[in-house]
C-alpha cells in the first residue's frame, strides 16, 4: 500500500516471565492507510492491545520487540525513549478503555487538555486555553467554558472518554490508537462515541486503530480488519468481506458463535479445546488443536498471503485450494 | 398485565399457570453518604418494580447503568431487604420468611453472578463450592454428596478431575460453569443469573449461553436473566423487561419487543446495538444526554430529559402501562395515544 502510514512487518513481541517466555505476538505483518479506520480483533490474550502497546514503545522492560514498525517511513523499534515520547500525544496518540488511566483526577479536564498542547508546542498559555475549549466542543461536551475547571470525578463515564478523546486530537495527531475505546460504556453512550469517531475520521482525516474484542464495533465503524488469534495474525480483510465472506477458520469459528435471534438457543456454535499456552506454543498454526480442518502442513506457520487484492489469510486450508485452482502461478506468501 | 403469557419462541415453550415469582410494587431506596450529596439525600435504585416469572422460561430484565436491574435482582435473592413492596415465590410471601422457611428459600432460588469469584471462595476446591450448598442444607449422606459434585460438573461439562482444583487453576469459562455447578447443587426452581456472561469472550460466552439454555429446557428451570446485552438477551429469552432508571418502561415476548418496540427508550436501546453486520450500519444515535441521577429522577416519565419525542404532559404525569399486543406493554403517553388514535380510525 503507497500511502500506508503504519507498517508493520514481522513483529514479534515476547515476555520474560519465571515460566520462560511467552510469546504474546508472533511474526505479524500489516499496514495502515492514512485516513483509514483499521479494526484488530480477537479474544482476551490474542496480543491485539499487546501489539498496539509494542507500537507505541510502551511495553515494559520485560518485553522483547523485535521486526520493524514504521510510522510515516520513520522506525519506531530501536528508537530511542525521549524521540518516542515526543511522537506520544503528538504524532501518535492513544485513547483506553478507562478514562482514568489517562486522565489525572488532580488537575481540571481543561487544563490537561491545553498541558497535553503546551508540552508539544510552543505555544501561549491562552492559545492552549481557546484550543483546548474548542476540541472540548468539537467532542461535544456542553458548555465547555463552564467544564473547563472540572475535575475529571465530575463527569459521567462517557464524557471522560470525550475527553480523553479531546486530549488525543489535541496536536492533531496523524494516528490515533483506540484499545477498547467504548467497552465499559453503555450501549446508548456507545453509539455516540461511535458516531464522534466516524465523524472525527471525516472532519479531521484521522487514521485511526481500533482494538476491540467486539465484532459489532467492528461492523459498525471499521474499513478493514486485522483478526488476531494467540499472538498471530490470522486474516485481514475489508468489512464487507470479513462479515460476509470469512475465510480462516478461526474467523469463521468466532463469527458463529455470536448470538443471534435466528439460533435456536443452545445452537450456538462453540469451538473446542483452549487457547495454547504460549510459553512455548505448538510450531505452527497457533489454532491448528482446535482447528475442525487441521492438517499435516499446519505444523508450519502458513503466510499471511492473498486471496484477493485487500483480502489476506494465513492458512494451508487457503493455499491448497487456491493452489488446485491456479496450478501454475499459485500466488505466494507475503505480507500487505 | 395479564396472568397469562404468549410465548415468543415455539420451540421452548413457556408453562401457562401461576407464576412461580411475582414481584409486586418493589421500591429500594438507598440513603446516600451524609454530607457528600448536601445530607441524607435517597437514591431511587428500584421504583416501583411488578414482573413475574412463569415456571420454565427466561425472563431477561436489561438496562443500562443505573437502571436499577441488579439492585431488583437482590432484592429477589433476599440479600437486600427492599423498602416497600411484595416478592411472592411458589405462594410464599418471601419477605416474611425467617428460619428453615427461609432457607427453604435460598435453596430454590439460586444466584449465578458474573464474576463467580463473588459467590466462590477462592480458596476451596472445585468440588468444595460446588458442595457448598448441599452441606449447608444438609441434603444426603456424604457420599451422595460427592456422587452428586461429579455429575453436576459433568452435567455443566466440566471434567469430573477438576474436583480438586483450585478457581485460579480455571479460565473464566470453567470458573462460570463451577458456578453454575454449585447454583445447580440444591435443586432450585429458578436461577437469577445478574450478568452470567458479560465477562467472558464471544467463544466461551457461546458455550455457557448454550449450557444455560440446555438447563433450562432440561430441567425446566425458570431463570432470571439480568444483563445489558440485547443480542444475548434477543438469543436466550422467552420474554423480556426493559428497565430505566428504576423502573420497567417496557415488557413482552422477546420476539415481540425486539420487532416491535413501543417505548421511545427500548427503539434508542435496540438501534445502539453495534450490529455485527455492516450492511446494517446504525444511522446517528437518537439519544442525547445520559441517564439522569437515581437520586433525583425527573418528574413525570422518567425517560422524557433523553426522550426524542416527549410531549407536555410527560413532565407532569407518570405514563401507565398500556397493553400493546398479547402480553406486550409499555408505559409511554406518546405510544399511547398512537394506539389510541389507531384504534380510533379502525373502528371507524
Amino acid at each position: 500500500m503507497s500511502d500506508a502510514i503504519l507498517t508493520l512487518e514481522h513483529v514479534d513481541v515476547g515476555f520474560a516471565t519465571d515460566d520462560g517466555t511467552v510469546s504474546a505476538v508472533s511474526d505479524v505483518s500489516l499496514s495502515v492507510a492514512s485516513g483509514e479506520i483499521f479494526g484488530l480483533v480477537g479474544e482476551s490474550g490474542c496480543g491485539k492491545t499487546t501489539l498496539a502497546m509494542a507500537t507505541m514503545g510502551l511495553l515494559p522492560a520485560s518485553a522483547t520487540v523485535s521486526g520493524s514498525v514504521r510510522f510515516q517511513g520513520r522506525e519506531l523499534v530501536g528508537l530511542a525513549p525521549e524521540d518516542l515520547r515526543r511522537l506520544r500525544g503528538d504524532r501518535i496518540s492513544m485513547v483506553f478503555q478507562d478514562p482514568m488511566t489517562s486522565l489525572d483526577p488532580a488537575f481540571s479536564i481543561g487544563e490537561q487538555i491545553a498541558e497535553t498542547i503546551t508540552a508539544h508546542r510552543n505555544v501561549q498559555r491562552g492559545q492552549a486555553r481557546d484550543r483546548a475549549l474548542a476540541l472540548l466542543a468539537d467532542v461535544g461536551i456542553p458548555e465547555p467554558e463552564r467544564r473547563y475547571g472540572d475535575a475529571p470525578h465530575r463527569l459521567s463515564g462517557g464524557m471522560r472518554q470525550r475527553v480523553v478523546i479531546a486530549t488525543a486530537l489535541a496536536n492533531e495527531p496523524a494516528l490515533m490508537l483506540a484499545d477498547e475505546p467504548t467497552t465499559a460504556l453503555d450501549v446508548t453512550i456507545q453509539s455516540q462515541i461511535l458516531d464522534l469517531l466516524r465523524d472525527l475520521r471525516q472532519r479531521l482525516r484521522t487514521t485511526i486503530v481500533l482494538i476491540t474484542h467486539d465484532l459489532g464495533v467492528i461492523a459498525q465503524l471499521c474499513d478493514r480488519v486485522g483478526v488476531m488469534y494467540a499472538g498471530q495474525l490470522v486474516e485481514i480483510a475489508t468489512v464487507a468481506e470479513i462479515f460476509r465472506a470469512p475465510r480462516h477458520p478461526y474467523t469463521q469459528a468466532l463469527l458463529a458463535a455470536l448470538p443471534t435471534q435466528h439460533q435456536e438457543p443452545g445452537s450456538l456454535r462453540v469451538i473446542p479445546g483452549r487457547v495454547p499456552n504460549l510459553i512455548d506454543p505448538p510450531p505452527g498454526c497457533r489454532f491448528a488443536s482446535r482447528c475442525p480442518y487441521v492438517m499435516d502442513e499446519c505444523t508450519i506457520v502458513p503466510p499471511l498471503a492473498h486471496e484477493s487484492a485487500d483480502h489476506l489469510i494465513a492458512c494451508w486450508l487457503s493455499e491448497a485450494t487456491r493452489a488446485a485452482a491456479h496450478p501454475a502461478g499459485a500466488a505466494t506468501g507475503g505480507a500487505a | 398485565m395479564s396472568g397469562q403469557v404468549v410465548v415468543s419462541d415455539e420451540v421452548a415453550p413457556v408453562q401457562l399457570g401461576p407464576p412461580i415469582l411475582e414481584v409486586a410494587g418493589l421500591v429500594k431506596h438507598f440513603s446516600t453518604d451524609r454530607g457528600l450529596f448536601g445530607g441524607g439525600a435517597k437514591l431511587h435504585a428500584v421504583d416501583g418494580v411488578d414482573l413475574q416469572i412463569f415456571p420454565g422460561e427466561v425472563l431477561a430484565v436489561v438496562g443500562e447503568s443505573g437502571s436499577g436491574k441488579s439492585t431488583l435482582a437482590r432484592c429477589i435473592l433476599r440479600l437486600i431487604d427492599p423498602t416497600e413492596g411484595r416478592i411472592v415465590f411458589a405462594g410464599q410471601d418471601v419477605l416474611a420468611l425467617k428460619g428453615r422457611r427461609l432457607a427453604g428459600f435460598r435453596q430454590q432460588v439460586q444466584p449465578v453472578f458474573q464474576d463467580p469469584f463473588s459467590s466462590i471462595d477462592p480458596r476451596w476446591r472445585v468440588g468444595t463450592s460446588v458442595a457448598e450448598a448441599l452441606d449447608a442444607f444438609a441434603i444426603g449422606t456424604k457420599a451422595e454428596r460427592r456422587a452428586r459434585v461429579l455429575d453436576l460438573l459433568d452435567r455443566v461439562g466440566l471434567d469430573p478431575s477438576l474436583v480438586g482444583r483450585r478457581p485460579h487453576e480455571l479460565s473464566g469459562g470453567q470458573r462460570q460453569r463451577v458456578g453454575i455447578a454449585a447454583a445447580l447443587a440444591p435443586s432450585p426452581r429458578l436461577i437469577v443469573a445478574d450478568e452470567p456472561v458479560s465477562a467472558l469472550d464471544v467463544s466461551v460466552q457461546a458455550q455457557v449461553l448454550n449450557l444455560l439454555a440446555d438447563l433450562q429446557r432440561d430441567l425446566r428451570l425458570a431463570i432470571l436473566f439480568v444483563a445489558h446485552d440485547l443480542a444475548v438477551v434477543e438469543h436466550i429469552s422467552h420474554r423480556v423487561a426493559v428497565m430505566y432508571l428504576g423502573k420497567i418502561v417496557e415488557t413482552g415476548p422477546t420476539e415481540a419487543v425486539f420487532r416491535d418496540p413501543r417505548h421511545p427508550y427500548t427503539k434508542a436501546l435496540l438501534e445502539a446495538i453495534p450490529r455485527p453486520d455492516p450492511d446494517r450500519r446504525m444511522q446517528e444515535s437518537v439519544l442525547r444526554g445520559e441517564i439522569p441521577s437515581p437520586i433525583a429522577p425527573p418528574s413525570g416519565c422518567r425517560f422524557r430529559t433523553r426522550c426524542p419525542v416527549a410531549i407536555e404532559r410527560c413532565v407532569t404525569e407518570e405514563p401507565e402501562m398500556t397493553l400493546f399486543g398479547e402480553g406486550h406493554t409499555a408505559a409511554c403517553h406518546v405510544a399511547r395515544a398512537e394506539l389510541q388514535k389507531q384504534d380510533h380510525q379502525r373502528r371507524q
